[in-house]
């Protein structure tokens, strides 16, 4: 958006989500400390299961050739040339197309960062520290991304994405089983074999849907 | 307010609203055998692998 439309407007949509996305953060993070823990895992286990089998979903189906995978370079062309496109329509001073588009990317993908990192810290009793994670993960994303300069089309998308599939999928198992108020064989042990079980499981699914691409070609 | 919804609906269930309804079954099944003496902890891995299978194979057929 910035290398279109220009980064004063994107740059003051990005800024204002990100203000909003603070402002949630800070509503919601201490509401979720007064919940109780068992009650707090069972919902949160819930809802990351069924995100991370999304992404689990998506990331199969690419991987074993049923869904295209993604064309960043093509996608980030046909956004360009669509922001391009866009009639320039000035409020407060700012260019509205780009300043909406920028808001409303932030904080949509914010949200859902935003509920990752309160419900892992939330139910491990630890906000702060999961804070702390996704910070990291930020400055290594910028890094990443100021070293690369052509970062979309380079970055394994569908690894990263089966890689946040298994990991959702795997915390969602793991605090759901335990928010129903089961406990697991090993305590918290048990974490690695659940792990190891959605991996292996996944993998051998996409070994089988190849196959069966194969066979139907 | 229908974008809203749909938002939110894209958002939690996705392409598949099989497999939230499946997860919603094996949390109560779960529960449910919780309150008994019979191990529970198998359920939720299970259910998982299964409603993803049977989620792909409707794509992949």
């Amino acid at each position: 958006m910035g290398l279109t439309r220009g980064w004063r407007s994107t740059l003051v949509g990005a800024g204002a989500a990100t203000l909003a996305l603070a402002a949630i953060v800070g509503a919601l993070g201490p509401a979720l400390t007064v919940i109780p823990i068992g009650t707090l895992r069972l919902v949160v286990g819930g809802l990351l299961l069924v995100f991370g089998l999304q992404w689990l979903r998506k990331a199969i189906l690419r991987a074993s050739g049923w869904r295209a995978v993604r064309d960043e370079d093509a996608v980030f062309a046909r956004e360009r040339a669509e922001a391009a496109d866009a009639p320039r329509v000035e409020r407060a001073g700012l260019d509205w197309y780009a300043f909406t588009i920028s808001f409303k990317g932030v904080l949509l993908e914010g949200l859902e960062v935003a509920f990752i990192v309160l419900t892992f810290g939330s139910t491990q009793g630890s906000i702060p520290l999961a804070a702390l994670g996704a910070g990291a993960a930020v400055v290594l994303v910028v890094l990443t991304g100021i070293v690369v300069r052509e970062p979309l089309g380079r970055v394994p998308e569908n690894t990263l994405a089966f890689a946040v599939g298994v990991m959702l999928t795997t915390f969602g198992i793991f605090w759901g089983t335990e928010g129903a108020g089961v406990d697991w064989p090993g305590g918290d042990a048990a974490l690695f074999g659940v792990l190891a079980f959605v991996l292996v499981t996944s993998l051998a699914f996409v070994t089988a849907l190849r196959r069966r691409k194969l066979a139907f070609a | 307010m229908k974008r809203f919804g749909k938002f939110w609906w894209d958002f939690i269930v996705g392409d598949d609203w099989r497999v939230a309804v499946g997860i919603v079954i094996a949390f109560g099944l779960t529960a449910l055998l919780a309150t008994t003496s019979i191990p529970a902890w198998w359920v939720l891995p299970l259910a998982a692998a299964s409603v993803l299978w049977l989620s792909l194979r409707r794509v992949a057929r």
